[in-house]
């Protein structure tokens, strides 16, 4: 079975949230649209997005470490916001394990974001339903798309490419060998809920300098050591015997 | 979590509503074993709507939770999987029975349609009320866990979950019971009242051990697992957004810690404390009215009880929305 | 609700994609708009584009909201009679009135005196036309937004290297190993460096950030170093030093290719002291350096002709010529320089640990040295000696605003260059690269004009108004050596001033100073906010009178599209388009979006018809042009010349037949020539079915080493880029800042500096680069005021222009001032808590948020999240200006009084740029009690005729039905 997912990489996240309005632009006049914004122009605007970019510090001054994290809906393969919906309204795709909300069956009790760890779904205080991330169901399956462009939004927008497309499930695809190689891992792991998105962690470089690397053979101060000037005056040659 | 007033109201309202449907069928099965004087018809008849009504009051605010109340039937659908669909299943159910219970008894309906064992006559009544007390002990568990089921939710992933929520309908719906004896001006008020005190004892028994234990429990996960950053000093400083999300709206109270203790002692007080006093009272003093003043500040207790059984829902998802910048 | 996988995008409604450029920031990436029934259905990056790749940002996103923000202006407006300037009430006037009044008023001006007329604009990617027609119209009173933005770093560079970071050059981090980034913050050269940055992470490439703040790119630095803010010099210079020391400097390409080895007079008691001694050769002059100079031979050990086949010379030493001169190269002049800049002595000054700055240098030189990279491509050098391969020293930098908004920027930058010099990286891979039209001579051959005889009535100005001067006598000055620009640009004041001082306009137009104004016509320039320092008392400015009651500054005209604070202040309003909704032209003539692999530039055009009655300023300029009969706008009988400025951007020619135009690509009758050649009539088709850009890329031959590659530098000349094709030799030593000194100590043979100003030329005017603390800092009492305070752009709202913006403002709805936690603990004061923050001209009430990502000495704000109540189409309850703070308020324009003037600006002596990272302040918490809002607070500006309704409660945008529904007015 096909799991689609996204991998972060957060080792190149400089936490531009490209990904937050690109998803938003998407998706409010596409399948899942709208996602209505209250206040747009007044006091405490709020609005709804699938997916937002956290900032986090870890570590005391100097040895502070700055990470940006963007989280959307991590499409677990057990998810636990669908069992708990009393209408179906909430589904995982059998083709691709795409976790969606069908709006014409959600009557808005909100119990699937109650059941759900990672505070990824987001409720329509206007249309009263609940809404997520659809990884851009109907870019990813729109054939009529070329196959470069049948990626979710964010996923083409980002400036790092520090987001990963693809199936976890096929061990050959680009997510699945940066999850092995590069230590990609899951969020909350300790519920089981087997999120598909995974992240990549910050990685250093580092150089070692030796201290006998420094000066070599061919340093050019030696160029400059005095000349070899003949002598003024007298010398040994003229005065010793 | 952010209380919702109408699962606060329903939970609560159906909570006495089925309590004094067992009161009811309690006391009908004392009689039926001449442990207690027979009552009226009526008596049933009336407890019965009473119940139905609070149970349909319950229903009611529980629409108000809802953004689209008109598909709410679709919400019958997922019973395999989901406490909240099995809720909406149970509540009609325990509803239909009350009523035929209620109906039975308005209508006389008693005659025995066969005797067990020579001593037990079982009529319509019997058999409803008993399938009744199967449907509301069922709802009572599916309301329950429908909290208790929430393995993220650590505050409400407890069998006392369910012992609260069952202990406390009971004792609501048995202090009911014992004002609706009160002012019916028969004989079973100190009945109910006692197993109400008892009920109330239990629920007691059950919210100092939640309390207890969600004072001292640690989330399963912290900052460290909920971003995979593992370092002793992790802290949030922009949650992505600055006007607010669904995602801090639903899931914080955003109430001080003065209010919450406030609303802690009243609770306790207002439903364990008081009422079983006023209880004690209205035995020694054989009043009418002071039962019935139990119930209503139990219940009113209750409604502090249940608000702050919301606030003391710490959600994972929390850990996220921390901090804007 | 229908299965997700049987629909298709392309089937709801009336699809149309088009290409463009983004402006919503100045990046210009491109982009493709998709349409359904005619609104903007998404925008995405342009995956053919070279700058971005397809890559979009989170502004690039948003430009929905930004097209049917309801802070757009649609209709020209004229201040109501008798209501008082700043009060925002508007009436709805015909653009036919608007042109009359504008017409009238400034050919008065021209007649009498055209530098009456000042035309000032912030960041408009069009100063090949506004510049144009500045000249045109005879005023020297013009200049860009660069004198506060950067201009430290375009100077401090092209005087050194001929070359500068973003539009002009930037790291090549494709072959990099060990990338520097020091005062960045997460703005400039936007989304190419980020998506150069994490490919060359991704490649194991070491990034080292040096900068008082840690967020954005500096995040995934691999380390972070912090310093404090102004003392990057101090920093740079002792790298330098260790390099010195430790021999980890590329001996050849500083002989080869810098004047590193060129010998120096070294006898302060001659007038030729500090000058290169240049032996007698008739040279042609010209912008460039002539052949003539000395180095000293180690065999012969005497002195001989630079780049003298074979010769070896000496960096180090101190000689005396046949003649007797006393003579040091110039290498050797860096040397006793750097001496004292020990890694100890930086370590006090910056707060990095001598053992890190030491590090630091050992990386940089051991990783230039060791791993060094050989192109297999031959080019030839401008000595005529062929090279079979490219060398590359892999280590990269880049610097923007940390290094460039303090007043001692120009040094500081100049130092960078130096070090980027000795690890032999410039145009070489791994390294520093050019972008075309650079390299050009150092400085660049425009100059400004040279006496106030320049400006004459109804005739153009003699001199471009924005130059470069190699000498005194290049100063913009009258007799007294005192300026003649509004601004004072090129006066002894701020000599290299180069991008012109906007930031001080107001200020000198409100006191007079040097003299009194007319007009004032600013575009997309928000110079009663976010655009200026001192705001809170430049807004008074705007609104000062004479004693007659006249406006200080009478007539204030401002083309903009959205309702800025500014636009309250206006006398007359210009709605101008937005680039979604006009042509543009990125052009050669004056910021190109060019690669490092051969020159680019690019096109806008319309994607949706303009709203309302806006008009691309550029139009508004042509008309004007075309109105007052400015010669390059209208033909020999007087008539108009062009018909708009699609016609004039293909039309227009630099000078009749030169066949360089706005332009580069596609030009020739039939498109088949570029760079040179005839309007070619189809010249914005062929851009549109090209993306909107145009990219030449060179041969690889070309494509590095361009300072010295003859391939590259005749290609260059034959294409009209430059004028000679004669080696760019780097400025290690800086003969031109000399002859300014030289000026000041009266050695001079030309023009010398006012008294009050002498000792500041001398000090400032090092030909080597030194430490100085910031002026400001210098000025103030640092002990009352201890720390330091910056501003930063988020990436999400990068160049500040989208607090308009419904979705970029929920992710920045106000600011906060980041304070380390040890530095509030200090000042008795908690995270979130409302705070003061006071300079010694103003103060701020902010709210505070611990960050332990600061330096403990700095302060800092995201800038211009703060707006003025009622203004950009927010509601006066708006967070913006409730709780967002604008820092401008306590940053000085001006210095306090000192020795060199009463009214300096608070810029860089050299260039004149702003000094906005000087500012030093206080912060203590607010008083229990005090209202919960920011101060100072303005009475909220009132919507003006035109604007959209006012929103309601909800907004839910879907292409194809937002209009009518949200009431847009087409």
């Amino acid at each position: 079975m096909t799991q689609l997912a996204l991998v972060i990489d957060l080792n190149v996240c400089v936490g531009c949230h490209a990904c937050v309005t690109s998803c938003k632009e998407w998706n409010t006049s596409g399948w899942a649209g709208p996602m209505t914004d209250q206040r747009p122009y007044d006091a405490d605007p709020t609005g709804v997005f699938f997916n937002r970019v956290q900032t986090y510090e870890a570590g005391v001054f100097p040895n502070t470490e700055t990470y940006h994290f963007p989280k959307s809906c991590l499409h677990c393969e057990d998810p636990p916001c669908v069992p708990v919906c009393p209408t179906g309204a909430s589904y995982k795709r059998e083709d691709n394990g795409v976790v969606l909300v069908d709006y014409d069956k959600c009557i808005g009790c909100k119990y699937c974001s109650w059941a759900c760890p990672y505070g990824v779904r987001e409720f329509d205080e206007q249309q009263k339903v609940m809404k997520k991330c659809t990884l851009c169901i109907d870019r990813i399956t729109d054939m009529s798309l070329p196959e470069s462009e049948r990626k979710p939004a964010c996923v083409l927008a980002c400036p790092t490419r520090a987001r990963i497309y693809g199936d976890i499930h096929d061990p050959d695809s680009e997510v699945s060998v940066a999850i092995r190689e590069q230590g990609g891992y899951a969020l909350q792991p300790e519920w089981g809920t087997e999120p598909s998105n995974h992240y990549l962690p910050r990685r250093k470089t580092r150089i070692q300098i030796h201290e006998d690397e420094l000066v070599r053979v061919d340093n050019p101060l030696k160029k400059e050591a005095l000349p070899t000037l003949p002598a003024a005056g007298e010398t040994l040659d003229d005065v010793a015997w | 979590m952010h209380p919702a007033f109408s699962v606060i109201f329903l939970t609560t309202l159906i909570g006495v509503g089925q309590g004094l449907f067992l009161a009811l069928y309690t006391g009908q099965l004392y009689a039926l074993a001449n442990l207690l004087p027979a009552q009226s018809s009526d008596f049933y008849a009336v407890g019965s709507m009473v119940s139905l009504i609070l149970l349909f009051a319950g229903l009611i605010a529980s629409f108000f939770h809802l953004g689209h109340p008109e598909r709410a039937w679709r919400a019958a659908t997922q019973w395999r999987t989901s406490w909240l669909s099995r809720e909406v299943l149970a509540l009609p159910a325990a509803m239909g029975l009350i009523f035929l219970y209620g109906t039975v008894h308005f209508f006389d309906l008693t005659k025995p349609l066969f005797v067990i064992s020579g001593t037990l006559p079982v009529d319509f009544s019997l058999i409803i009320g008993g399938l009744g007390t199967l449907a509301v002990f069922g709802l009572f568990l599916c309301t329950a866990m429908i909290y208790a089921s929430l393995r993220f939710i650590k505050a409400w992933y407890s069998p006392l979950t369910v012992a609260n929520f069952l202990f406390l309908g009971i004792a609501s719906g048995f202090m009911l019971a014992s004002a609706f004896s009160a002012y019916q001006g028969n004989s079973l008020v100190s009945f109910y009242g006692t197993w109400a005190v008892i009920a109330t004892l239990f629920g007691l028994l059950a919210r100092v051990a939640t309390l207890y234990r969600n004072g001292r429990f640690r989330c399963k996960v912290d900052l460290k697992s909920a971003v995979g950053v593992h370092h002793s000093q992790l802290e949030q400083k922009a949650q992505g957004f600055m006007g607010g999300s669904f995602n801090t709206r639903e899931f914080f109270h955003g109430k001080s810690e003065g209010l919450l203790r406030l609303v802690r002692y009243l609770f306790l007080l207002m439903v364990f404390v008081v009422p079983v006093i006023l209880i004690l009272l209205a035995y020694a003093l054989e009043s009418e009215t002071l039962p019935l003043l139990a119930f209503g500040i139990q219940y009113l207790g209750l409604i502090l009880e249940r608000y702050h059984f919301f606030t003391e829902a710490q959600h994972p998802q929390n850990l996220y929305y921390q901090s804007m910048a | 609700m229908q299965d997700p996988t049987s629909r298709s995008d392309s089937d709801q409604g009336r699809v149309e994609v088009k290409e463009t450029t983004c402006y919503m920031c100045a990046c210009r990436c491109g982009i493709r708009v998709t349409l359904r029934d005619g609104e903007i259905r998404h925008i995405e990056g342009n995956p053919d584009h070279p700058l971005n790749k397809g890559a979009i940002c989170a502004k690039g996103s948003s430009g929905i909201m930004k097209q049917y923000s309801p802070a757009r202006l649609t209709k020209p407006l004229l201040r109501k009679q008798g209501a008082e300037r700043g009060s925002s009430e508007f009436e709805e006037i015909s653009w036919e009135r608007a042109f009359e009044l504008i017409e009238g008023r400034l050919s008065k001006i021209r007649a009498e005196d055209p530098k009456k007329f000042a035309l000032f604009t912030g960041r408009d990617q069009m100063q090949a036309l506004t510049g144009m027609f500045a000249k045109q119209f005879g005023t020297p009173n013009y200049a860009a937004h660069g004198g506060f933005c950067s201009v430290n770093m375009a100077a401090g560079m092209i005087y050194t290297i001929g070359g500068s970071f973003w539009e002009f050059g930037g790291p090549d981090l494709d072959r990099a190993k060990l990338f520097i980034m020091i005062g960045t913050a997460e703005d400039h050269h936007s989304n190419p460096l980020k998506i150069a940055l994490a490919d060359f992470k991704r490649r194991g490439g070491r990034f080292i950030s040096i900068n008082p703040i840690r967020t954005g790119y500096s995040a995934i630095a691999d380390e972070w170093v912090p310093i404090k803010p102004g003392t990057d010099g101090a920093l740079i210079m002792a790298i330098t030093h260790e390099l010195i020391k430790q021999g980890l400097y590329d001996r050849d390409f500083l002989i080869k290719y810098t004047n590193s080895a060129e010998l120096v007079v070294d006898d302060p008691s001659r007038d030729d002291h500090g000058l290169f001694r240049r032996f007698e050769m008739h040279i042609e002059e010209g912008c460039f350096d002539p052949e003539n100079k000395l180095w000293w031979d180690i065999d012969l050990d005497r002195e001989i002709s630079t780049h003298t086949p074979g010769v070896d010379p000496r960096l180090m030493g101190a000689f005396k010529l046949e003649d007797g001169t006393p003579v040091k190269p110039a290498f050797q002049l860096l040397k006793d320089r750097v001496e004292e800049y020990t890694p100890e002595w930086a370590a006090h000054i910056t707060g990095i640990p001598a053992d890190t700055i030491r590090r630091l240098a050992h990386e940089m030189g051991v990783v230039a040295r060791d791993q060094k990279i050989e192109l297999p491509i031959q080019w030839t050098d401008t000595w005529g000696n062929d090279h079979d391969s490219v060398i590359g020293n892999p280590v990269a930098f880049h610097a923007m605003r940390g290094l460039a908004a303090h007043s001692n920027g120009f040094q500081s930058i100049r130092a960078l260059s130096i070090l980027m010099t000795l690890l032999g990286t410039i145009d070489r891979p791994g390294g520093f690269r050019h972008k075309a039209p650079f390299p050009r001579p150092i400085p660049p051959c425009p100059k400004p004009p040279n006496s106030p005889e320049a400006v004459q009535p109804n005739t153009p100005l003699d001199g471009m108004p924005l130059g470069w001067p190699s000498k005194p006598d290049d100063l913009f000055v009258d007799e007294d050596g005192e300026a003649v620009r509004l601004d004072k640009a090129f006066s002894w004041e701020y000599p290299l001033s180069v991008h012109g001082l906007m930031h001080n306009v107001i200020t000198n137009a409100w006191r007079g100073d040097p003299y009194k104004i007319d007009t004032l016509l600013l575009f997309m320039a928000n110079m009663a906010w976010n655009s200026s320092m001192n705001t809170e008392n430049v807004r008074k400015m705007l609104t000062d009178k004479d004693e007659d009651g006249e406006y200080k500054i009478p007539f204030l005209i401002v083309a903009d599209a959205f309702q800025s604070e500014t636009v309250a202040f206006a006398d007359l309003v210009l709605p101008d388009t937005t680039y979604l909704e006009r042509h543009d032209a990125m052009s050669m003539l004056d910021r190109p979006i060019s690669e490092f692999d051969g020159p680019v530039d690019s096109v806008r055009i319309p994607v949706v018809p303009p709203r309302g009655d806006c008009k691309p300023f550029q139009e508004v300029l042509i008309e004007l042009g075309s109105r007052l009969g400015l010669p390059a706008f209208v033909k020999e009988d007087g008539s108009r010349k062009f018909r708009d400025y699609p016609d004039f951007v293909v039309n227009y020619e630099t000078s009749p037949g030169s066949g360089i135009g706005f332009l580069a690509g596609w030009r020739g009758k039939g498109g088949e020539k570029f760079l040179k050649g005839d309007p070619n009539p189809r010249q914005w088709e062929m851009y549109k079915e090209n993306g909107c850009f145009y990219h030449y890329e060179l041969p690889k031959s070309y494509q590095y080493m361009r300072n010295w590659n003859r391939g590259y530098l005749e290609w260059a000349r034959a294409h009209s880029m430059i004028r000679y094709a004669e080696p760019i030799t780097i400025h290690l030593y800086s003969e031109v800042l000399q002859r300014f000194r030289l000026a000041a100590q009266g050695k001079w043979p030309g023009r010398i500096p006012p008294q009050r100003l002498r000792k500041r030329v001398e000090e400032n005017f090092d030909p080597l680069p030194f430490y100085s603390a910031p002026l400001e800092h210098k000025l103030v009492d640092t002990h009352t005021y201890p720390l330091n305070a910056l501003t930063q752009r988020p990436m999400a709202m990068y160049h500040s222009w989208d607090s308009q913006n419904a979705w970029l403002r929920q992710i920045h709805t106000h600011n906060y001032l980041f304070v380390n936690p040890r530095t509030a603990e200090a000042s008795g004061f908690g995270d979130g808590d409302w705070i003061w923050i006071e300079s010694p001209i103003n103060k701020v009430r902010c709210m505070a948020r611990f960050s332990e990502a600061v330096e403990p000495g700095t302060v800092w704000t995201w800038n211009a999240i703060g707006k003025a109540a009622g203004s950009w189409g927010l509601s006066p309850k708006a967070n913006e200006s409730q709780k967002g703070f604008l820092l401008n308020h306590v940053i000085s324009e001006e210095l306090p009084p000192c020795e060199a003037g009463d009214h300096m600006s608070n810029s860089d002596p050299v260039t004149g740029q702003a000094a906005w990272f000087d500012v030093r302040v206080r912060i203590y918490p607010a008083e229990a009690g005090e209202p919960e809002v920011t101060s100072p607070q303005f009475k909220p500006q009132k919507r003006v005729p035109g604007q959209d309704p006012k929103r309601g409660k909800w907004q839910a945008f879907v292409a194809g039905a937002f209009r009518k529904k949200a009431k847009i007015q087409e």
